[in-house]
């Protein structure tokens, strides 16, 4: 019979005591594998959610973390608007000259091209324009060219798509400039779809209403990220909601817009007049991000942020800090677990030492008996590991679809966080360490004194 | 196949200073041969046996068994010797709790040189008449089943030397010859040499050679110093 059987037969023959230390270890080991995969959903997330296909984010002065987490994830307070030539900028000079033509503004606009035109370069750049609300939901007034352009995914490759319905259009003849698309959480917990119409609310959730609503068009599948929670407004119809007209400035050169006289759209609000709060570019070669981001920077007029690294920011800073006291706490859970074995353990000596002697008089050496004890602890730790590490991930397994709704990660039930392979030698580690005590007790115990009846 | 010379044993004393216990000019067993060893309480019989079982050491002096010189060898291999010489049998059965008879019978052989046998483990719980418990626990067995089953143990790791100390005075007088039975004879058949202490007449009566400590041990137990 080797030792380990022989610690075995221990560990069985208190088994109350093997339980209840086992099971504390369990708890302890399954709490830090649910902080490290809640570590691991978190940080995933946030990285997910930022990857949505462009890779800078332009948007006016001030913190490039607000400008992400307004632009990116539709959070924190709105921010303050860009004119629309900052906007106008990312394009070449017939393209410029057709804003002129279409909305009216000065010629002058159209003779050159964009400063950054040529570092888009077969990129895209997406206006969104913010500070409405729809109930609790942010409203992002946006072009065609947002369902059309931006991917999401994993590998960030796959399109919006449309539970119900189609993306929004710059003009229908019914709906004139007035439609809209809901993410699929403001679908599900409003209750509303296509045809029905939606009413945004000026500045804040308790804002005003602007009488004008729009017509729900299309529902968008659930994709994981902050879109789900947002309502697409077509720009042209955000810009034409009373008060979301800039004043225009005195001494403006304005050209009216050509217009067909027989055309029966309603005039659109001239280039003056409009504003953008944020621009979503990306680069048709990524390598020219950050020369354009630096000569946006240096405009002064504007700032572009790569939201990746404002996300990695933050979560280095705030969001990091708090997972690791968690896990830190929850890893002296574990020491605690493992003190409780070593208390156990060492509790049991007094009866254990008559055995070792008798294993001693057998023949048993010091090393062996020293070992009966560590395999006991370790028979602890291993029973208690495994069961905790598997009764985390049966748990977050459990979760899975839930934690998908709300973050778009996918957990596995073998998805093993990204230093979780490290808890094994750890509380083995551990636990040879609670069992060093009990085992140098069992080192020393002297067999003759133990024998004698 | 036991000679003792001049052997000595010290124990540090729990107020400071030594006491000797034992001063053994000589003692010999022969091969095979069984000997009972009868004295007073605290003459320090129990001690003799354990410096033979290489559990103590010595403090001067020789204890050669086998042509081996126990007082030289560490503890190691002291503890590597027992496992393959000796068979011990205590007064109190010291069968181990967490483990069934036919696994304390096992746990003879696991320390030594040779493998755990199972049928050889069996056919010892046969002998003592308990092959019908092989699975039960120490708790689930009577204090003479036991004893028996302590018997077969002692017995598995084929040694060439028993020792067994007082190995009847715990058990009711039916058992008690049933136990004596047992280790003579499978002493007998085995040609294992015995050494077995006993305070009972009656036990030490069954015995061809009967030494009293008195006569081998220089110091008297009343007069330790
Ligand atoms: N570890 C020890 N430390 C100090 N003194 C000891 C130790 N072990 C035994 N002694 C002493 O050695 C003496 C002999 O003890 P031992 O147990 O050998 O006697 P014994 O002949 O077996 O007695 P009994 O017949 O009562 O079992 C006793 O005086 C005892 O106090
Ligand atoms: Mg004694």
């Amino acid at each position: 019979m080797n030792l380990l059987f022989i610690a075995w037969r221990n560990f069985r023959y208190r088994a109350l005591s093997s339980f209840l230390t086992t099971l504390s270890l369990m708890l302890g080991v399954g709490l830090v594998v649910l902080v490290m995969a809640i570590y691991g959903i978190v940080s995933e997330a946030f990285v997910r959610n930022a990857a949505v296909g462009y890779n800078l984010v332009v948007g006016p002065r001030g913190s490039a973390l607000q400008l992400t987490l307004n632009s990116v994830y539709y959070l924190s307070q709105p921010i303050e608007n860009l004119p629309y030539t900052e906007f106008m900028e990312f394009f070449p000079a017939e393209e410029r000259a057709r804003m002129v033509r279409e909305y009216g503004g000065d010629p002058a606009l159209g003779e050159r091209d964009g400063v950054y035109a040529g570092f888009v370069a077969g990129g895209y750049a997406i206006p969104l324009a913010l500070g409405d609300y729809f109930g609790e939901f942010r409203v992002v007034g946006t072009t065609p060219d947002f369902f059309e352009k931006l991917r999401h995914g994993p590998e960030v490759d796959q399109p919006f798509t449309f539970q119900d319905g189609r993306a929004l259009k710059t003009f229908t003849p019914e709906n004139q400039y007035f439609e809209c698309v809901l993410g699929s959480r403001v679908a599900a917990q409003t209750g509303l779809g296509v045809g029905d119409t939606m009413n945004p609310t000026h500045g804040d959730p308790e804002g005003k209403g602007h009488g004008q609503g729009f017509q729900i068009v299309g529902v968008m599948s659930p994709t994981g990220t902050p879109n789900d929670r947002a309502v697409f407004v077509n720009l042209e119809g955000f810009y034409l909601l009373e008060g979301h007209a800039k004043p225009i400035e005195d001494d403006a050169i304005i050209v009216p817009p050509e217009r067909d006289p027989d055309d029966p759209r309603p005039p659109l609000l001239m280039i003056p007049e409009r504003e953008v709060t944020s621009i979503l570019v990306r680069n048709g070669n990524v390598m020219f991000a950050p020369g354009m981001q630096n000569r946006i920077n240096e405009s002064g007029r504007a700032q572009a942020a790569a939201p990746i690294g404002e996300i990695n920011k933050l979560m280095s800073m705030i969001v990091g800090p708090l997972l690791s006291a968690l896990l830190v706490i929850t890893l002296i859970t574990c020491v605690v677990a493992a003190f409780g074995v070593l208390v156990a353990i060492y509790n049991s000596m007094n009866d254990r030492r008559r055995d070792i002697a008798v294993m001693r008089a057998l023949g048993a050496r010091r090393g062996s008996v020293t070992w009966v004890i560590l395999f006991e602890s370790l028979i602890i730790a291993i029973i208690g590991g495994a069961a905790g590490w598997l009764l985390a991930h049966i748990a977050i397994y459990g979760a899975g679809t839930f934690i998908e709704q709300q973050t778009g990660v996918q957990v596995g039930l073998f998805s093993v966080s990204q230093f979780e392979w490290l808890l094994l030698p750890f509380v083995i580690l551990l636990s040879l360490l609670a069992g060093i005590v009990p085992a140098m007790a069992a080192y020393r115990t002297d067999v003759g004194s133990n024998l004698s009846a | 196949m036991l000679t003792i010379a001049n052997l000595i044993k010290k124990f540090q004393q729990p107020g400071g200073g030594e006491l000797t216990v034992l001063d053994v000019p000589r003692f010999e067993i022969a091969n095979g041969e069984q000997v009972a060893l009868i004295g007073e309480s605290g003459g320090g019989k129990t001690t003799l046996l354990h410096l033979i079982a290489g559990m103590l050491a010595a403090t001067s002096g020789s204890i050669r068994i086998d042509n081996i010189e126990l007082t030289r060898l560490s503890e190691q291999g002291r503890d590597r010797f027992r496992a393959a010489t000796i068979g011990y049998v205590f007064q109190t059965f010291n069968l181990l709790p967490a483990f069934s008879a036919l696994e304390n019978v096992k746990l003879g052989m696991s320390f030594g040189n040779g493998r755990v046998d199972h049928a050889r483990a069996m056919d010892l719980l046969d002998r003592v008449g308990l092959a019908d418990r092989a699975n039960y626990r120490p708790k689930q067995l009577s204090v003479g089943q036991q004893q028996r089953v302590a018997i077969a143990r002692s017995l598995a790791g084929r040694p060439k030397l028993l020792l067994a100390d007082e190995p009847t005075a715990n058990v009711d007088p039916a058992s008690a010859d049933l136990v004596l039975n047992l280790i003579i004879d499978s002493c007998r058949d085995e040609s294992i040499a015995l050494l077995m202490v006993t305070h009972s007449m009656e036990v030490a009566g069954r015995f061809e050679r009967i030494d009293r400590l008195e006569d081998i041990n220089h110091i008297p137990a009343l007069k330790q110093v």
